[in-house]
Parts: structure tokens; sequence; C-alpha cells
């Protein structure tokens, strides 16, 4: 019984240490941050990696998510004759919810697992022992353009989500179901702030872009450096950030609207 | 992969973000809120305002003139305080406006209606209208149909 | 088992370890160990598998730090140096990994040219005649424009060296250069080894269990064992060493002071399963 109460103990006591490690970890990366400038080609790289790769997926599930939600949004708008509004509904869903938790999603599953297996594997093969026997700083070189890259490729990923799943709408809603085109650009325009909407959609997104990046780099470097110390590091990327976009998405939504 | 073409993609991914932001700013929202701050802001007080909401529109002859900003309860004339914030470009509503809350459609959203009376004397800003009409609150006008058969 | 002082068979130490203590977890890898490794020479640290030996050149490296005791390179304190002073050091030592350690997104002429991008602004004309010179040095000049994943594991080594000769430096650790090599590609590193070593005077240092190869090119050797240092000497004097521990690693002989058996109950018992103790004799009856 007093095991039981040790081992609970103690699994909480790990849970901390890691969480403790995980912050100054991150701290590093941010001291790391100002190396940066002038050598942009390691961003512009990251940039490739994150943003580019995971470019096609996003526009792909965007025009599917905003196809759905215009076939839903008109199914149930019809009912009360108000399909006029399928645009604002689109767009209010889109840029409040959908468009940043997808893409953070999305952007988790394709790009934050490669940047976790990169860097696992990075440190099996001793490449960071050796950079860092070169006196590079892997903090410098190799985590602070990942985390600034993530920071800017998942607002940016999102916006186009936004964009396409808006233009997917306009598909299925103006030349499918037949909404009036004018209704469904100017419902949209008149309803949508961009200040409200918009633009916390895209803080959203540019947290959640910090807390992938964040995990993934972090559990790739803090893994155990074998095959499945690499493999289970990349599962619990996934998997944590999923958790963290979604809880997080609840917590800034209660803060913004 | 060399670096000419990784460079050159990723520029075309920035140029497609600010394109998606572009549109997203031109066509599927509204700026108004943004440089809602440069407008002017008058005030209305209303027995009972109904459903109608903050960032509700706020229009004149059916054009939409602002927003409204905030909605407060006064507790000394027990009263419901609507502060409209309208567009600078508006600027010459006579003293005598009329500000009813009117509903878009039979279930729509609320909205506030400013009929310009014909006084010479314009609102200033911060100024009040006294001329409102509360809101058409379908459940008491129902109760009243009931009640005066 | 006493430390062996070896400051008077040697010149001056360009590595000094002085009652060093190192812990991984709760089990203690170094207990107080002692070690001078000389200037401009080929010393080989050999011993068992497990005593440490990768650990040793991390210590050296600053990698990983001590829980007590110096570590001197160049008159360094390593463990207690600033991350800059670290740095700086680090640029004048070269480490050779295991498994090369090449950064796997870059050509071999880039991985060569690394470090000079990284800690200089050298003209990309200067940085090219550096490089080829390197790998001109190696052999593999004609490698530059394969991925690391195109070359052999022998191959990959000498492109490491090749990548830690570029900044000059004025020590180099090889960690387990021959484990692994088919014997054209181990001849081709100990002559390597021995090459730069002679023509850069760099003072080197192989952590090796590859007995006779390393013994070969080395000046000095120190064998570690337990956390100590066993014995140290120069190869000659190694063979010479009346200890019966030094004789048995030499020749590789399977049973002596180093028992073939580990500890466990007697062997007749055992199997008659009259010694009850162990847990896998416990679920074998109850299952």
């Amino acid at each position: 019984m007093i095991d039981l109460f040790a081992r609970f103990g103690r699994s909480w006591l790990q849970l901390f240490e890691r969480l403790g490690r995980a912050h100054l970890f991150l701290m590093q990366i941010i001291i790391g941050l100002p190396a940066l400038f002038g050598r942009w080609y390691l961003l512009i790289k990251q940039l490739y990696a994150t943003g580019v790769m995971t470019l096609l997926i996003i526009l792909v599930s965007g025009l599917f998510v905003g196809m759905v939600l215009a076939l839903q949004g008109y199914n149930s708008l019809v009912r009360f004759s108000a399909e006029e509004a399928l645009g604002q509904f689109v767009a209010l869903v889109l840029f409040r919810e959908l468009a940043p938790v997808l893409t953070a999603l999305l952007f988790a599953g394709r790009a934050g697992s490669a940047m976790t297996s990169e860097i696992g594997l990075m440190k099996a093969t001793e490449q960071l022992a050796g950079l860092e026997m070169m006196a590079v700083d892997p903090y410098q070189r190799v985590y602070a353009p990942r985390l600034l890259a993530g920071f800017i490729a998942v607002p940016a990923l999102t916006a186009m989500f936004g964009a396409v799943a808006i233009l997917g709408g306009h598909l299925v809603g103006v030349e499918m179901l037949g909404v009036d085109a004018g209704a469904y650009w100017s419902q949209m325009q008149s309803e949508v702030s961009f200040r409200h909407d918009v633009l916390s959609g895209m803080l959203k997104a540019l947290v959640f872009g910090f807390v992938i990046c964040w995990i993934a780099i972090f559990e790739g470097a803090d893994c155990i450096p074998t095959s499945e110390g690499v493999s289970s590091a990349t599962t619990h990327t996934v998997v944590y950030s999923s958790l963290a976009v979604l809880g997080l998405d609840f917590v800034l939504t209660a803060l913004m609207f | 992969m060399n670096s000419r073409s990784v460079e050159i993609l990723v520029g075309v991914f920035m140029a497609l973000f600010l394109a998606a932001m572009a549109f997203l700013v031109l066509k599927a929202s509204n700026l108004t809120s943004l440089s809602g701050n440069q407008g002017y802001e008058l005030s209305a007080y209303f027995e009972n305002i109904g459903g109608l909401r903050a960032r509700a529109p706020v229009t004149a002859g059916g054009v939409r003139v602002g927003q409204v900003s905030r909605i407060e309860y006064d507790a000394e004339t027990f009263q419901a305080k609507v502060t409209l914030s309208i567009d600078e470009q508006y600027s010459s509503f006579p003293e005598d406006t009329t500000a009813s809350i009117y509903t878009a459609g039979l279930l729509g959203e609320q909205y506030i209606g400013l009929e310009p009376g014909a006084e010479d004397v314009v609102l200033m800003p911060n100024d009040e209208i006294t001329l409102t009409q509360s809101a058409l609150v379908l459940e008491r006008l129902i109760g009243q149909v009931l009640l005066n058969r | 088992m006493e430390s062996v002082n070896t400051s008077e068979q040697i010149g001056t130490p360009w590595v000094k370890i002085r009652d060093m203590h190192f812990q991984r977890g709760s089990k203690s890898i170094f207990r107080g160990i002692n070690m001078d490794i000389p200037k401009g020479q080929v010393t080989t640290i050999m011993g068992p598998s497990g005593t440490g030996k990768t650990t040793l050149l991390k210590l050296i490296g600053g990698q990983l730090k001590p829980s007590k005791g110096v570590i001197e390179v160049d008159g360094q304190n390593v463990p207690r140096l600033s991350r800059n002073k670290l740095y700086e050091l680090r640029k004048s030592m070269g480490m050779l990994f295991q498994s090369g350690a090449l950064l796997t997104d870059l050509t071999v002429f880039d991985n060569v040219a690394f470090p000079v991008r990284e800690h200089t602004n050298l003209p990309e004309s200067l940085i090219r005649h550096l490089v080829l010179m390197r790998l001109h040095a190696v052999g593999l000049r004609g490698a530059r424009d394969l991925f690391p994943a195109e070359l052999s594991g022998g191959m990959a080594r000498r492109v490491a060296l090749a990548r830690a000769l570029i900044l000059d430096p004025t020590m180099i650790m090889y960690d387990e250069p021959f484990t692994g090599q088919d014997p054209i590609s181990m001849g081709v590193l100990l002559d390597l080894i021995q090459t730069v070593n002679r023509a850069l005077g760099l003072t080197s240092i192989i952590v090796s269990h590859d007995l006779h190869e390393s013994m070969s090119i080395s000046d000095f050797v120190v064998i570690v064992s337990d956390g100590q240092v066993i014995e140290s000497g120069s190869p000659e004097q190694l063979r010479a060493s009346s200890s019966a521990w030094v004789q048995q690693f030499l020749n590789g002989a399977a049973d002596g002071p180093v028992p073939f058996q580990l500890d466990a109950p007697d062997y007749r018992d055992d199997l008659l399963g009259v010694v009850n103790k162990t847990a896998g004799i416990n679920a074998m009856g109850k299952s």
C-alpha cells in the first residue's frame, strides 16, 4: 500500500522534474534565438521543412473542411430559411475554431513528429554531441530555427487553411446548393470582423505553433537515443501536442470570445 | 534539394501566406472594427434592449453607419445604456434623431436604426440620443395580444 | 589496484586528470582516477567494455561534468570553464565519434567546411582550398558531393577526421576508431592517425579495445578498469608488466584475475535446485 503511494508520488515527481527541464530547455532556446540574425538560411531551411512540406495536406484538408461545413451548415440553415447566412456561418466557425485547431493538429502530425524524430536521430547518431564538440551550440544551430519556423509556419498555414476552406464553402454552397453568391460573400464580410475573428484565430495559431514546436523539439532532444526511444518520443510529440492544442484552445477561447 | 529551390519554395510559401491574408482582409471580413476607434460615440437609454448585443450594427436609412460598442445597465435610471460608435463620416445627426431597436427578419439579429429628425442642432460626440424606442419583445407582444382579447 | 601517477614517465602532460569522480545514476564510473596524457603523442586508453572510456572522452571535452575532481586540458580546468571559454577550448579539440557524427543533411564537402563556416568569415574560395586539402589528406577528395548516407562506415570516419582537422586543432580524440572496420580500412585509419599525429604534432587520444592495432601506433598506453588506472606506460613497458591482470588483458585470456564466471552460486547446487534463492527457480516451481 505504502509502495503504491510511493510509486504514485514518484511518477508525479518525475513529471514535474521533466516539466522543469522542458522550461529550462525553452529558456535556453529563447536565449539562442538572437543568434539567428544573419543566419536566415537556417530559418529558411526549417520553414521549408515545416511550412512547405505541410502545405499540401493543409490545402487539401482546408478545401474539404470548407465543403463539409457548407453542406452541414446549409442543411441546418435551410430549415429556418436562413441559408443566406451560410457565408457568415462558414467563416466564423473557420476563423474562430476550425482553421487554427485543425491546422495545428495536422501540423503536429506532419511537421512536429518529423521534427522530433529528426532531432532524436541526430542525438542517436551523435550529431548533437558532434556539434557541441565542434563548439557549435545546438540550441542556436538546431533548436532555435525550428522553434521560430513553427512560430511563423502555423499562422501562415492557418491563414491558407481559412482562405481555401472559404473557397471550398463557396464551391459547395454557391455552385452546388445554389445559395446566392452575393449573399454568401456580403453576409460574411459584414458579420466577420477582422480584428475579433480573424486576428484572434491567428493569435491562437501563433500560440499553437509555439507550443507544438516546443514539445516536438524537447521530446526529440530529451529522448532515449535508441530506435525505440526515438519512436516513442515521436508518438509522445503527437499525443502531447494534440492534447495541448485542444486544451489551450479551450483556454484561449474562454479568454478571447 | 538544393538551397536555391528551397529558397524559392519558401518564397512561394510566404507569398501564399500574404495572398491568403489579403483574401481574408478584403473578401472575407471587414476592417471597420479595426478602424472603429476613429469614429465618435453617442449614447442612448432604452427601457428594454431585447436581444441586442455589442458589435450589433447601427444603421441609418438601412445603411450601416456604425456599431454598438458597449451595453451597460444604469442602476440610477433602471435603464439599459447603449453606447454607439458612429463612423466619422456620418457626423451630422440632428438632435431629435430617434434610435430604435429593430430585428432583422422575424428571428434575426437585432440592430439599432437611427431616424434623423428635423432640428438644425447636430449631435456632438458623447451626446445622448433622447428619443429612443425599445426592442419589440415577441413574448411581451404575444402576452399583450392574449390579455387584450 | 593503486592509481599510477605517470608524470615522471612523460614530458609535459597536455591533459591532467586528478582525483576525478563521476557517477551515472547510482553507478559510480570513476572513483578518484588520476591520469596524465602526454603532449604531442598518441595515447591509447584501453580497458574492458563498460569501464567508461567513451565517458572519459566526453568528460575531457566538457560534455559531461565530473561530480568531483580536476580535469585540466592545456592548463584549463574544463569542468569549471564558463560556456564561452569552453566553446573556445573546444575549437582547439577535434573529436572523432564512433559513427562519424556527420550531419546527414549536408554533403561531405559541406560537412568538412561546417566548422569553418560556423566559426570564421573566410571567403568561399579559401574555404574550398582548406576543405579540399583535408579531404585529399584522407583520400576522399572524390567523395565531396556525396551525402553521409552514401558513405561506408570507414569512409564516414575518414570524412569526420577531415572535419576534425579543419580548424587545426591541437588535440584529437578518437572514440573507438577501429570498431567494425575491415582490415583494409582499419589499415587506412591507423595510417591516417599516425600520419596526422606525426605531421601536425597533435596530441591524440584513442579509446579502443582493438589491442594490437592501437598498441602498434601508440606512444603511451593507459589501461583503465573499474574506475581506476590499472597500468600505464609505453607499449613495451606494458608488455613487460608483471601484473597478472595486464597480462590477461593483453593476451586476451578467457580466465584469470578477471574471472570468466560472474559471481554465482555453486554450479552443482544450482543445477540440482538446492539453492532456492534465485527468482527463476521460484517461478518455475510455482508454474
